[in-house]
């Protein structure tokens, strides 16, 4: 799940919640949408329990060519002094 | 005896001798920079001038541009210019005087800049609020890479991050920069890009005041904060980001969220999504109580009515006979009146009047006749005693002229052989004339 879906995933949570206590609609659709907010909570935590963190380092090799690797401790040792 | 050039190379070895490393104040005048590169002006103040050109080796070097008016302090060596027996200063050195060469070539940068709109407000992007993955471009060695790292681990461990390492500072500093901020916009997947260092002297942090990274930060299509050195230094590369940080802690604040904050978030909004959705329920149920309760009430409500209803029905037929009634008889006068006058009546009556009258009228015309009658009756007989026939009676009779009836009175009336006739009292005799006698006879 990319980051913009997770960003609309919780404005539309948002919005539901705004929708429901408004409390205007009628009670089939406050029950469609009080669904579609429950499945969305519970998406966006799963993303936020799935996402690992990660550290990368992006460089250009010989040829030009990006690449990326993991950060490690040595990244520091390696990189010319500024 | 010398020659021209003899002398000039003369005093060309002189001045150069004497003045080979001078220092020299004056305002600008007359500034050309042609394609060579090389730049010519003229250094005055206020009764004299001399000639000055900067090579380009050292006019690269220069980091503000030479205008016209400028008041400046420059290092140098004087040389002739033999071709035309001028003297002339070639300039190492060009500092403004009053302000720091690196202040004026910001400021005069800033300005170039900004009327190219790059700094322009709404040319900036709004932060994703979720970033997935955060660009870094900074040096591998500074406190700043490790800061940002700590901060961004912090506050949301689940980050991808991908570190772009640069110098970041040096003559190759700003290139590194730029680059690094065009292969993080390639590389496709970063959200946000936070670009900077720790903190220095002016001189350090001049590769965020480059032109070349500027416009990289305004060509970005990725958002990009800025965070270089500390609070109070302001470079042009923050002018251009979408957002400034005053330090690379600040700026991992700025582009993510607490993580903790947002599942707190979540878990509120759950909350009251489902707290709203219970009381709705109830709420309708409430209504549902209502209209239940609702609906009994109107079934009482219309036997009520049909009750209501039934007796408004009776009243009214009752209005309506009375109605019929009175009206009937209304009708029925009127009708009486109206054969009173009715012309038929009016007509035969009067034709009933007619025989009576003629009646009368005959009674009357008969004794009227009758009267008349006898009156004439009497009045003949009058006559009849008074009537020349009466006295033929007594035996006279009279003649007359056949055919024309003419009475005779005279015999000399007529002639002899003349027809005449007699009347008597009873038939007529036709006599003729036989002699027709004289007056006297008689």
């Amino acid at each position: 799940m990319a980051a913009v879906k997770f960003e609309q995933a919780m404005a539309r949570l948002e919005a539901i919640v705004g929708e429901l206590e408004k409390s205007d609609l009628p009670l089939d659709e406050s029950l469609k949408i009080f669904e579609e907010g429950i499945r969305l909570s519970k998406n966006c935590l799963k993303v936020l329990e799935e996402a690992e963190h990660k550290v990368e380092v992006l460089v250009q090799d010989k040829n030009g060519k990006k690449r990326i690797h993991a950060f490690s401790a040595d990244d520091e040792a390696d990189a010319p002094s500024a | 005896m010398l020659t021209v050039s003899e002398l000039t190379g003369l005093l060309r070895t002189s001045i150069e001798e004497q003045f080979s490393d001078i220092w020299l104040e004056g305002e600008l005048s007359n500034v050309r920079a042609p394609g060579s590169g090389h730049i010519y002006c003229t250094l005055k103040d206020k009764t004299s001038q001399i000639r000055a050109v900067l090579f380009r080796s050292s006019a690269v070097r220069l980091r503000f541009a030479l205008q016209e008016g400028m008041h400046v302090i420059v290092r140098g060596r004087l040389t002739v210019y033999e071709l035309r027996g001028e003297y002339q200063i070639v300039l190492d050195t060009v500092e403004p005087k009053g302000i720091g060469a690196l202040q004026l070539a910001f400021e005069q940068l800033k300005e170039r800049l900004a009327a190219e709109g790059l700094f322009d407000q709404d040319r900036k992007k709004p932060l994703p609020p979720f970033p997935r993955t955060v660009g870094v471009v900074t040096s591998m060695t500074g406190a700043a890479v490790r800061d940002i790292l700590a901060v961004l681990r912090r506050r949301w461990p689940a980050l991808h991050i991908l570190i772009a390492p640069v110098q970041v500072q040096g003559e190759s500093a700003g290139r590194q920069i730029a680059e690094a901020l065009a292969a993080l916009n390639d590389w496709g997947s970063v959200d946000v890009i936070v670009v900077g260092r720790g903190g220095g002297s002016l001189e350090d942090l001049w590769s965020f005041n480059e032109e070349v990274v500027v416009r990289a930060i305004v060509a970005s299509h990725v958002p990009v904060v800025s965070a270089v050195g500390h609070e109070i230094d302001v470079t042009l590369a923050d002018f251009a980001a979408d957002l400034r940080a005053p330090t690379p802690s600040a700026a991992a604040e700025a582009v993510v969220p607490v993580l903790a904050e947002v599942v707190e978030r979540l878990r509120e909004l759950t909350i009251r999504t489902g707290q709203v959705m219970s009381r709705h329920c109830a709420f309708e149920r409430q209504r549902l109580d209502a209209a239940i309760r609702g609906v009994t009430d109107l079934r009482f409500r219309l036997q009520d009515a049909a009750q209501r209803t039934d007796d408004m029905v009776d009243r009214l037929r009752g209005i309506v006979q009375h109605l019929l009634v009175s009206g009937r008889e209304r009708v029925h006068t009127m009708q009486r009146d109206l054969s009173a006058l009715n012309p038929i009546l009016v007509i035969k009556q009067g034709l009933a009047t007619v025989p009576q009258f003629s009646k009368r009228l005959e009674g009357q015309m008969g004794a009227i006749l009758a009267q008349h009658r006898h009156r004439t009756q009497a009045m003949l007989a009058q006559l009849n005693t008074l009537s020349p026939l009466a006295v033929l009676g007594r035996g006279y009779s009279i003649l007359h002229t056949v055919p024309a009836g003419q009475i005779l009175h005279r015999a000399s009336d007529v002639s002899v052989g003349q027809e005449l006739e007699a009347q008597l009292a009873q038939g007529q005799l036709t006599c003729v004339v036989t002699r027709v006698g004289d007056d006297s006879s008689v």
